[in-house]
């Protein structure tokens, strides 16, 4: 498979992908989509190379997405779940990613609540850094497999519109889709209520809506967060009931959309809150096809790196 | 013992002096300033054609950590580090282990920093119980005991009822509230400057409105009151039109800037360098020309390093569990001539005021920041025409979270002299 033009180390973030980096990214994905429909879904690609999943959040869908990926490429894998708090109480990260790669690991997937976290890790580990999601910052590999979606749907990813909707401020998801749909010069709208869309965010070159109809007109992708109660929601809109009534996409609301509008989301769903239920089931969702997609893209990225840069280090 | 310095260029703010002078020491004292003076016999000269001699520096806004966090720095260390980089005199914060909130700390700094010997060290006393914002200190007390002024540091006092029973009381003892302007209900888990940045790398923000709200609570407060408020740390341009707006009015209030916010702006976090994670956090470029300007115009009194020293494996982290801090005690003579002087924002007596007359005011220390006969001999002997890099290998203090690494400019420390003792002097 053709490689050269991917010249990074680590995956940290979109923002440090050029356009055709991304879609190298996703052309080698579309390989990978091959091979996860064969009977025998493996390929040697990453023999004898080790990937640790480096998780201090709970997640299941990219911690297992990454997972299969790795095994999908023949890599060994391990699993290394923490939660922050135990983190807190013993070991540093730092320690932590040291004793690991006293085991001669090529790349480590890490997802970490504090921002920046993947970029530290480069600051004095060997291995491929891989960002599976850093607190509010960015998830890149959720963004490429959004962006496969959408090629997969729309045959293109330029020339497209595109609406995200929710909670702005907290998503590493919003941040990871805005830069790289601004990357592919499409235009981006984000819709929320103003405490969890800061308005600075135009001066990314988005578009700010506080209305969710407006904010989904003629667009071709609407792309629903979760809402995070978890995060207090309280402090940021009034109730569950309110935020629903202004910001649930219902087939309505998505009928302002353009004809052949497709409806995105990163899961988990709260189905009936940011999403009516009948609205992520119908044949308009690409939602499961993005949970699909995950695999194919991870192995992509996995793949690209191959942690063969840091193979003089060992 | 006797000391004479020859040739040097005096300048001096509060006698507003700028001349070639020598000045002869006897003993811990000034014994005379005049153009010609010959060394007495067994008199040590210094040579200081081509020198500077300012009135000694005094950084009113340091963190020593002793008692309490001695793997962060010491009294001896902190003093160290002072001499080093010039200063004289200190004033150190109360948000030690335990809290300076009683005269026995007070008194306990004081007799440590005595036996160090180095650099004068001013307490700062709590102005509430355990820095809990509840009850006020016996700030009387503590003021007998050796306290310069009352601040909780790192904790604003946020009962707005409690900064006015505490302006009020000292009023009598004639010392400055130092207030750290900072509304944590706003600020509260933020990590950076809220804005564009913040937004764009996902971390919680802090609003230049956390510090303003608070500024200007304490302004109105003081109107009527009529103490004397010390606002240190000033991080935005708001901040400072407020405090230009009350002295214009009349009311009395001072403040401080730190030379990281002077210099550095927020774009620095972008790499997630938990050496610039500071509080305040470092503001925009606009921010920074507002702070700026008002050193140049006299809004801002004086330039305070806020010297918070962490251990390499405390910094050594994820950027949000990093503590907030900087050192400066070895960078800010050097950054603030070789940026501010030397660029000409400001003149070198200017300077020399931000560093030295007014903080010595405003901590009420009557005998300092001046050269004046009969006054202790504490002086800072600058070599404008030498180059400076900052590095870590030369720090005398235990930390090395300075955001200046790797500075270069000119403008070097030649001599530190405290008390008629030469304390440090460069080459050594």
């Amino acid at each position: 498979m053709e490689t050269s033009g991917f010249n990074q180390r680590h995956l940290l973030g979109i923002d440090h992908l050029s356009a055709s980096e991304i879609d190298l990214i996703l052309d080698t994905a579309d390989s990978f989509v091959e091979v996860s429909t064969r009977n025998i879904k493996k390929v040697p690609a990453l023999k004898g190379r080790t990937v640790v999943n480096l998780f201090f959040e709970n997640s299941t869908r990219t911690r297992s997405s990454f997972e299969i990926a790795a095994k999908r490429l023949s890599a060994d894998l391990i699993n290394f779940n923490s939660s922050v708090s135990s983190l807190k109480k013993g070991e540093s990260l730092k320690d932590t990613v040291l004793t690991l790669e006293a085991m001669n690991p090529h790349i480590i997937v890490i997802r970490h609540s504090a921002a920046g976290a993947p970029r530290y890790l480069t600051t004095f580990a060997r291995s491929c850094i891989v960002n599976a999601g850093d607190g509010f910052h960015e998830h890149p590999t959720q963004a490429l497999l959004d962006a496969l979606t959408i090629r997969q749907r729309f045959g293109k990813l330029r020339g497209l519109k595109i609406a995200v909707v929710g909670d702005i401020l907290h998503s590493r998801v919003a941040r990871s889709n805005l830069i790289l749909h601004q990357k592919m010069g499409n235009p981006v709208n984000l819709v929320g209520p103003p405490s969890l869309v800061p308005l600075e965010f135009e001066r990314m070159g988005a578009r700010v809506f506080y209305d969710l109809k407006a904010g989904v007109k003629d667009v071709d992708i609407v792309m629903m967060l979760r809402v995070q109660e978890e995060r207090g929601a309280g402090n940021y809109f009034p109730s569950i009931r309110e935020y629903r009534r202004l910001f649930e996409i219902n087939a309505e609301v998505f009928a302002t959309a353009a004809p052949d509008a497709i409806i995105m989301h990163p899961g988990p769903l709260n189905r009936d809150v940011e999403i009516e239920t009948s609205l992520a089931d119908s044949d308009r969702s690409v939602i499961l096809q993005q949970v699909n997609n995950g695999i194919a893209v991870r192995m992509a990225v996995l793949y690209l790196l191959k942690g063969e840069s840091n193979e003089a280090a060992h | 013992m006797k000391l004479l310095i020859k040739n040097g260029r005096l300048v001096d703010p509060h006698s507003r002096v700028d001349d070639t002078v020598d000045i002869q020491i006897d003993g811990s004292v000034i014994q005379n300033i005049q153009p010609r003076l010959e060394p007495e016999k067994g008199c040590r000269v210094i040579d200081a054609a081509g020198l500077v001699v300012c009135p000694g520096f005094v950084d009113m806004h340091v963190h020593l950590r002793e008692p309490g966090n001695e793997n962060k720095e010491t009294i001896q260390s902190g003093v160290e580090a002072a001499v080093h980089g010039g200063f004289t005199s200190v004033a150190c914060m109360p948000n030690t282990k335990p809290v300076n909130d009683n005269r026995s700390v007070t008194e306990y700094i004081i007799a440590r920093a005595r036996k160090c010997g180095l650099a004068n060290v001013f307490p700062v006393a709590a102005i509430s119980m355990g820095l809990e914002g509840k009850n006020i200190t016996e700030m009387a007390d503590l003021a007998a005991g050796g306290a310069v002024g009352f601040s909780d540091d790192g904790r604003c006092v946020m009962s707005a009822d409690l900064i006015r029973k505490a302006l009020e009381y000292c009023r009598m003892l004639d010392l400055p509230i130092i207030e750290h302007p900072e509304d944590h209900s706003i600020s509260g888990e933020g990590l950076v400057n809220e804005g564009l940045i913040s937004y764009k790398y996902g971390m919680r923000g802090i609003l230049n409105a956390a510090e303003e709200v608070i500024v200007a609570r304490d302004i109105i407060l003081q109107d009527r009151i009529r103490s004397r408020l010390h606002l240190t740390h000033i991080s935005t341009s708001r901040a400072v039109e407020l405090i230009r707006d009350a002295k214009s009015n009349g009311i009395p209030v001072t403040a401080d800037a730190t030379p990281h916010h002077l210099l550095l702006n927020e774009e620095k976090i972008t790499t997630y360098d938990t050496v610039y994670k500071v509080k305040p956090p470092l503001r925009t470029e606009a921010d920074r020309l507002g702070l700026v300007e008002g050193v140049r115009d006299g809004t801002i009194d004086c330039i305070a390093s806020d010297h918070a020293p962490h251990t390499r494996d405390e910094k050594d982290k994820e950027f949000e569990y990093a503590p907030f801090g900087a050192i400066g005690l070895e960078s800010t003579v050097s950054v603030i001539y070789d940026r501010l002087v030397r660029t000409r924002i400001i003149s070198l007596n200017r300077m020399v005021e931000l560093m030295s007359t007014n903080p010595a005011r405003i901590l009420n220390l009557k005998d300092r920041g001046q050269v004046t006969r009969g006054k202790p001999a504490d002086l800072t002997v600058l070599d404008l025409n030498r180059r400076f890099s900052i590095h870590e290998a030369a720090f005398r203090s235990k930390a090395n979270n300075c955001p200046f690494l790797k500075w270069e400019g000119m403008g070097k420390v030649a001599f530190t002299i405290v008390g008629g003792k030469v304390v440090y002097a460069s080459g050594d």
